[in-house]
């Protein structure tokens, strides 16, 4: 009946995990008393869970990356600890703990932090930037958030019942394999990455239509945001790269569940080829994690420098070739696995051929800054920090681009450095600036911007204090995943490395201040304009937080920086002489549902529990039926009601909330006077 | 061979001089001896190369990497508001100068690291065999869980968790494993390479002389692996001559039966000695996983390949 589960998978086994478990247990009861406190069930369902609004849904996909980086976050911090500790000793954590950390930290920060967080920006921001009310499928998007945190549930529920992988979060077989790990950590794993991949890929579709088909008048290729830009390009690596790891996945899951031999050692199993499918998804995974901070830092440079974006076009193609580039590298994860010096010199070369793009986007935002005004708000700081230290991770990137280095460098703690210093800077940076950017369009008031300085220092004196010695520590011959070591010369850089994240720990904690305090006084930040910080891209026309519809009359644009055109034209602000009735999509209840149905699939899949497993499956189906038959989907918004929502923004406006435009007239204009925006 | 390559790199290595000052100054700061860090200090020819490699890159890409760090920091000083005696231009939004010069010298230097790479990845393929005044000498490594087991053909004798050879020849290993992925790694002789089920993979390695040095399996395979480290030790003649007759004289034989044993998983196994192998024991180990119907070639293989009696 429960197939293989029964109460030996409840976590007695030791102190640490039981703690773990009580943890998550008593994490999610609070919530569940909380919202019950709150009464705040019906409005949770009704405005939240069911909406189908993409600003909604965008808020709740980085909810859930904030959550899952507060858990990833602990596991880093344990496993920072023991290796500080674990000289020629066992530490505090038995090595089978220690694996299922080190494999949780990695597929929890990668699907479940950065997923969510990209894809929670570009949610919020890219329709508004294209001048669309909606994504082109607002109900698969439903689907695609719920997909995702069912996934996120599988890897949390793993703490409580059963255990986690310990195969490290690439899960390479053999040992990944039914032989040689016949527990249900595995198959925790597998099926949190198929459940958020089905997700993630149905996310890649879905920006791929909106951006091709739902720009607004005028908005031609060469005028969309540098942010749509990079949503656009790393739509199409998810919808390209996502299918390899899911049939990969499922080729594991064959293997184990009903005995194939795709990667088994023998019987005509090969574990290479997993390598192979594995990175054909992976290495456009890390641009997919990158390009889109690579865009909010393209949006970010601008605003606060007041400047125009520099080298445009050469950014759209950098970004560009960076996405074509990053399918023709995959090998490089595995020069020691015995290719020949040809194919090994091939993709050295290759990979080292993106780092030019790359290095030709850090020189345009270099140059953006250049005879501009930069401000240095939270976002820009964050993006400061940024092209210093991610220039060390391209160094390091191209030095174990070359085959023979990378044979010395390779599984060691030099190459941990080196992702987590594309990742951490590069991808980790661009969110939060991205968060401290567009918190107001979200919900109408600023971040507070001490705080936001503060979590910026504490991250990254933390990434240097916990990254430069593990590089150092490549040198000195360690390994990554290792529980513990003999050599009492790494044993100071370990913690050193441990303080580093304590560091980084209190950059957490910042943010979560910086939360809290903005939200406790958020009557004194409030943005009337949706306009805080005079931006330049269409998102900041709409009121913040935006109304369900976006842009009461689609916006006609006729500029790279669309909004920063108007407000100089004087035609932001404007009342338009007629209203129109606008059809938006309904709510539905059908996306929570299939995204459970999704979890309970994938648990009973991982416990054998097989009728259950094949229950959801039919009725998932069900429901993706009832929705196909279901022709009332939309609703529409009078333009009565239309008005009156405009009208009462538009009453908010005085001139004294616009910014000054004087200093971007053109040359030889006259004094300015015709502007709106204060004298 | 190795000598001319070996000079070569050493005046490229006049270049590396950025990092042996970050180096230096590491050293004072965090008063750790860095001395013995074996990528940065190896001992031997092949790794050396591969050092250099890393360094001449290094060198080559601070070309771009200094410009950048700096200027981004010039600039934010320079520009930050407040300070508004510098130019103000609110609407450039391009230079083609300025373009083909970052477009260009990223790619000119990338030129150069290719060939480099073109180059450097075919002489230091490890599977090319070094030759040197002396043949190269032959060793099958075997990754088991979690330990490694040492086959000298030459000598008719297997070690575990030990390797010696002679200082003045190349090395040689065939690699394979009879259980998870590893990674058979040297750090102070040079690179790895995977050890993989069914796969034979090859290392050539040479040290500059005598010495012991630390080896691994850098690929994660489960709860012992942390342990599963090893000593190389490149002896010379004599030291090598009394190492063999300790070995030949060990009572211990590797039989089919004692690799049974052998292969349960073991932690921290200690050094052990055999004075003979099951003949063929490599290849019996790389047929235990090829998909092979039909008979045994021995009573020994048909034990090691299933896995019992």
């Amino acid at each position: 009946m429960l197939g293989r589960l029964t109460f030996d998978a409840i976590p007695l086994y030791s102190w640490v995990a039981m703690g773990g478990a009580a943890v998550t247990v008593g994490g999610g009861l609070a919530v569940f008393l909380l919202i019950t406190y709150l009464r705040a069930w019906k409005v949770l369902w009704t405005d939240w869970l069911t909406s189908v609004d993409h600003k909604k849904i965008g808020i709740m996909y980085v909810v859930l990356a904030l959550v899952m980086l507060a858990r990833g976050f602990v596991d880093a911090l344990m496993m920072r600890a023991q290796q500080a500790i674990a000289l020629n000793n066992d530490g505090y954590l038995p090595a089978e703990h220690f694996e299922q950390i080190f494999s949780s930290h990695g597929t929890i920060m990668i699907f479940f932090v950065a997923m969510p967080f990209l894809t929670g920006l570009i949610n919020i921001i890219v329709p508004q930037q294209i001048g669309a009310r909606d994504v082109a499928f607002p109900f698969l998007n439903s689907v695609s958030l719920f997909l995702t945190a069912a996934g996120a549930g599988l890897v949390l529920i793993s703490l409580v019942i059963g255990k986690f992988s310990t195969a490290g979060w690439t899960g390479y077989p053999p040992y990944s394999g039914i032989d040689y790990n016949p527990g249900v950590g595995v198959d925790y794993w597998l099926w949190a990455l198929i459940v958020s991949g089905v997700g993630s890929t149905m996310t890649g579709i879905n920006f791929i239509v909106t951006i091709v088909k739902n720009r607004c008048p005028g908005m031609t290729y060469m005028r969309m945001p540098l942010f749509t830009w990079t949503a656009l390009c790393i739509s199409v690596l998810i919808a390209f790269a996502f299918p390899a790891l899911t049939v990969v996945a499922a080729q594991l899951v064959l293997d184990r569940t009903l005995g194939f031999h795709f990667f088994t050692n023998g019987d005509g199993g090969n574990m290479m080829m997993f390598a192979n499918l594995l990175w054909i998804w992976g290495h456009p995974e890390v641009y997919i994690l990158i390009l889109p901070a690579f865009g909010i830092f393209s949006e970010v440079v601008a605003t606060f420098s007041r400047k125009r974006l520099f080298g445009y076009k050469s950014l759209v193609y950098a970004t560009a070739c960076i996405a074509i580039l990053s399918f023709t590298v995959w090998l490089h994860h595995f020069f020691t696995m015995g290719s020949s010096a040809n194919v090994n010199a091939v993709f050295g070369i290759a990979t080292m051929i993106i780092a030019v793009p790359t290095g030709v986007k850090i020189f345009d935002w270099m140059f953006t800054m250049y005879r501009g005004r930069i401000e240095f708000h939270p976002s820009m700081v964050f993006t400061i920090g940024f092209m210093v230290t991610f220039v060390i991770g391209g160094v390091t990137g191209v030095l174990l681009a070359l085959p023979p280095a990378d044979y010395l460098m390779h599984n060691s703690t030099f190459l941990v450095a080196h992702f987590h210093n594309m990742l951490i800077p590069g991808a980790l940076f661009g969110y939060f600036a991205g968060l401290n950017y567009w918190f107001p369009k979200a919900f109408g008031f600023k971040l507070d911007a001490k705080w936001g300085i503060r979590s910026f220092w504490f991250w990254i004196v933390g990434f240097y204090l916990a990254f430069m010695p593990l590089y150092v520590l490549g040198f000195m011959g360690m390994s990554r995943r290792m529980e513990h070591y003999a050599d009492p010369t790494w044993q100071p850089y370990l913690i050193v490395a441990a303080l580093g994240a304590v560091c980084i720990l209190c950059g957490i904690i910042c943010i979560a201040v910086q939360l809290y305090v903005s939200a406790r006084n958020w009557g004194s930040a409030r943005d009337t304009t949706g306009d805080p910080w005079n931006g330049r891209t269409l998102e900041w026309a709409t009121s913040s937080p935006p109304a369900p519809y976006n842009f009461a009359i689609l916006p006609e644009v006729r500029d790279l920086d669309a909004f920063h055109d108007m407000k100089i034209k004087g035609t932001a602000y404007q009342a338009p002489t007629s209203y129109e009735d606008i059809v938006m999509p309904k709510s539905s209840g059908l996306g929570p549902v299939l995204g459970a149905l999704g979890f309970a699939l994938g648990f009973a899949m991982v416990w054998y529990i097989w009728w259950l497993a094949a229950l959801c499956l039919v009725l998932a189906l069900v429901c993706i039926g009832i929705r196909a038959c279901d022709d009332d989907t939309e609703y529409v918004i009078p333009a009565s009601e239309v008005a009156a929502i405009e009208n009462v923004r538009l009453a908010q406006i005085t001139p004294a909330d616009m910014h000054d435009m004087r200093d971007f007239l053109p040359r030889g204009a006259a004094s300015g006077a015709a502007l709106p925006g204060r004298a | 061979m190795i000598e001319p390559t070996n000079r070569r790199y050493c005046r490229r290595n006049f270049r590396a001089v950025p990092l042996l000052a970050i180096i230096g100054s590491c050293l004072l700061l965090q008063g750790c001896g860095l001395s013995d860090a074996p990528v940065l200090f190896p001992k031997g020819p092949i790794a050396l190369a591969e050092r250099n490699l890393l360094f001449t890159a290094f060198a080559l890409m601070m070309i771009v990497a200094i410009p950048a760090i700096g200027l981004t920091l010039f600039f934010v000083w320079r520009y930050r508001r407040g300070n508004d005696a510098p130019a103000y231009t609110p609407d450039w939004e391009g230079s083609w100068k300025v373009e083909t010069v970052v477009w260009l010298v990223p790619a000119a230097i990338i030129v150069v690291l290719g060939t480099l790479v073109w180059n450097t990845t075919h002489k230091l393929d490890p599977y090319v065999e070094l030759t040197g005044d002396k043949p190269a000498f032959r060793v099958q490594a075997i990754a088991l869980d979690w330990k490694w087991l040492f086959l000298y053909p030459e000598l008719g004798v297997a070690s575990v968790n030990e390797l010696a050879f002679p200082a003045d020849r190349p090395l040689n290993v065939e690699i394979t494993s009879d259980t998870v992925m590893n990674s058979l790694m040297i750090p102070a002789l040079g690179g790895q390479i995977y050890a993989m089920a069914g796969m034979r993979s090859e290392l050539n390695l040479l040290a500059n002389e005598p010495g012991v040095f630390t080896g691994r399996n850098t690929m994660y395979s489960g709860d012992g692996f942390a342990d599963q480290h090893f000593k190389a030790h490149a002896m010379n003649e004599a030291d090598f001559n009394s190492w063999k007759a300790k070995v030949t004289g060990d009572a211990n034989v590797l039989d089919a039966k004692t690799y049974l044993e052998l292969h349960k998983q073991s932690v921290a196994n200690p050094v052990t000695y055999y004075s003979a192998f099951e003949k063929d024991l490599f290849d019996i180990i790389l047929r235990k996983y090829a998909p092979i119907v039909g008979p045994y070639e021995s009573e020994a293989a048909e034990l090691i390949c299933r896995g019992a009696a």
